[in-house]
């Protein structure tokens, strides 16, 4: 049990007509903590990131990151859920990068990274493209800010991604299979950008199929399968001796 | 017989072209003959010389009295044609292009109610001619006399006769716009559905409000599918402002109309009416095609906005702070 966790999920459920996809997940995720979330396709896993900050919505249960549900608010012991402008607010939070990278095709690198803070922060213009420059060359790429996503490769697009992210300086950042777009030899890059993410603090949930990032970066694996949470825990113990047949028969299937 | 001996594709033929391999029997600089197709200039010729008989037939003809066509090309009523014909084309194209924009959004939203509202509207003003429309708000004085507001216990705070309002001026610009709407409707919503869900998806997972969304991701990159279909819309309304003079309209083809129906010139000044038509056609194909090129921008592969060597290629390979690694 984490005593004092930065995301929450509690009894979380979904179905898409009948096909319950989420079935009560609860999970805990400290501050500056590390989740892996592995299982196979069509287990739940974008489902429930996508709940996180609420691009799709739950049937029950909730999301609470830094103890606020995520999408409602309480009132009478009821969840109301929020107006777009106190949803959007929240959102700013919770960084998230995409398995299709998703960079704004008409604006080049720079300003994909800028947009958030000057629109929706309205912090000054300087401020932000010093930050943003920053963030660029954090992630390796500080001669690209003019290029646009269609001049980059899919390693560089997902690298600007997740600068667009953490310009908005989230509590907590969602990865959706970020490198599975990419070329085998453009992935490392991206694992490059991410283990220095962790090493400096930030909270993280990463949906992967990298087992080798799994071990070697995250504090605790999380296993799914057809909604459910079959086993958890420290990657060594998940990985090299799971506990449950199904994550045994999945670990064979992918490595 | 002389098939078989052509016909290099053939089996043994290609079996033999292997076993030569580099064919000692062609010379290595042996000249290249383009392929001739002699038919072709006759074609060009045979064009041309209908277009040339076509156009003296036009010229020699004593109907087509060129004095008549200079004499009434810059007159005041066709200027003053013309410059209702662009106020009618720039106001109901705008007009036109809101309503456009708010019906697409109602077509695509969720509730069932405004998306079937949208629905029919575009059913209704695409599945009635123009032209009945404009007579529809042309003589709407007469089965709607009065424009009238009245409260119950207040009583009447307004009443003007119709045909006061809606003069045949603001009819022509109700019926262009109003139909517009629905045509441009269709072409702002394919718009809207080619800019993926990601983007959207991303533009809320970094706080933007639905709103701000639309603007600043959904719509400028919207635009670059809508600015084709939109030109071609724009031509075809500058050309459907002819159709109200059957409400007395005032454009270049109403006033251009009352000459000759006293003048008997129709050849002639059908023919002036053509040359500015065509005019303002030929002038606004510039900013469509500016247009295009502004917002086609970021798909350009080439070039980045702002120049920049491509030598930094290899130092941006691995991420700065790499040696954090651990
Ligand atoms: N919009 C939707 N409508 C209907 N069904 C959906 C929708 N989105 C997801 N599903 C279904 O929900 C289930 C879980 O999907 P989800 O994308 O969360 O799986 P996943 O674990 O991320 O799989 P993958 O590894 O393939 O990405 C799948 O069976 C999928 O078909
Ligand atoms: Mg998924």
């Amino acid at each position: 049990m984490i005593a004092n966790p930065l995301v929450s999920v509690r009894t979380l459920t979904k179905s898409y007509g009948h096909k319950v996809v989420l079935n009560r997940i609860s999970l805990d995720i400290a501050e500056g903590e590390v989740v892996a979330l592995i299982g196979p396709s069509g287990s739940g896993k974008s489902t429930l990131l996508r709940c996180m900050n609420h691009l799709e919505r739950q049937d029950s249960g909730c999301v609470l990151v830094a103890g606020e549900p995520v999408g409602y608010s309480l009132k009478n012991g009821e969840l109301h859920e929020l107006p777009d402008r106190a949803l959007s607010y929240q959102r700013r939070g919770i960084g998230m990068v995409f398995q299709g990278f998703n960079l704004f095709q008409h604006m080049t690198a720079l300003e994909n990274i800028i947009e958030g803070p000057i629109g929706v922060l309205k912090l000054p213009r300087a401020e932000v493209e010093e930050k943003a420059r920053h963030l660029l060359d954090l992630v390796g790429l500080a001669d690209w800010a003019d290029h646009y996503p269609s001049q980059l490769s899919g390693g560089q697009q997902q690298r600007i991604a997740i600068a667009r992210a953490l310009a908005m300086r989230p509590r907590v950042m969602l990865f959706d299979e970020p490198t599975s777009a990419l070329d085998p030899e453009l992935v490392g890059d991206v694992l490059e950008v991410m283990r220095t993410l962790a090493g400096e603090g930030m909270t993280m949930i990463v949906v992967t199929h990298e087992i080798g990032f799994a071990r070697e970066v995250c504090d605790r694996v999380v296993f799914m399968a057809d909604g459910e949470i079959v086993e958890q825990g420290e990657p060594g113990q998940v990985l090299s001796a799971p506990v449950h047949e199904r994550t045994r028969d999945f670990l064979r299937r992918i490595l | 017989m002389e098939i078989e001996r052509s016909s290099v594709f053939s089996q043994p033929a290609l079996k033999q072209n292997a076993r030569l391999a580099a064919g000692p029997n062609v010379p290595d600089d042996a000249p290249l003959v383009p392929r001739r197709r002699p038919w072709m200039p006759v074609a060009a010729a045979a064009c041309v010389a209908v277009l040339a008989f076509a156009l003296w037939k036009l010229l020699e003809n004593p109907v087509v009295d060129q004095d008549v066509i200079l004499e009434y090309l810059f007159k005041d009523v066709t200027l003053r044609g013309v410059g209702v014909t662009l106020f009618l084309t720039t106001v109901s194209m705008a007009a036109g292009l809101a309503g456009a924009v708010v019906l697409a959004m109602m077509h695509l939203s969720d509730n069932s109610v405004l998306s079937g509202i949208a629905r029919l509207y575009t059913w209704l003003f695409r599945g009635t001619p123009i032209l009945v429309q404009l007579i529809f708000w042309g003589y709407l004085g007469i089965f709607i006399p009065e424009l009238s507001l009245s409260l119950p216990g207040i009583g009447t705070i307004f009443s003007v006769p119709t045909a006061q309002v809606v003069t045949p001026m603001v009819a022509a610009m109700l019926a262009l716009s109003l139909n517009e709407a629905a045509y441009s409707a269709e072409i702002v919503r394919s718009g809207i559905l080619s800019v993926p869900r990601g983007q959207v998806e991303a533009a809320r997972s970094v706080g933007m409000t639905r709103f701000r969304t639309f603007r600043r991701v959904v719509m400028p990159q919207a635009i670059r599918v809508i600015i084709p279909p939109m030109g071609n819309e724009v031509i075809l309304m500058l050309k459907t402002t002819s159709l109200v003079s059957v409400i007395a309209g005032a454009d270049l083809m109403t006033n251009l109309q009352h000459v000759y129906s006293q003048t008997f010139q129709v050849i002639p000044l059908l023919i002036v009416a053509s040359i500015w038509y065509l005019f303002m056609v030929s002038i606004l194909t510039i900013p469509q095609s500016w247009l295009e090129r502004r917002f086609g921008q970021s798909l350009a592969r080439s070039q980045p906005r702002r120049r920049k060597s491509r030598s930094s290629d290899s130092k941006a390979g691995k991420p700065a702070l790499s040696d954090k690694r651990g």
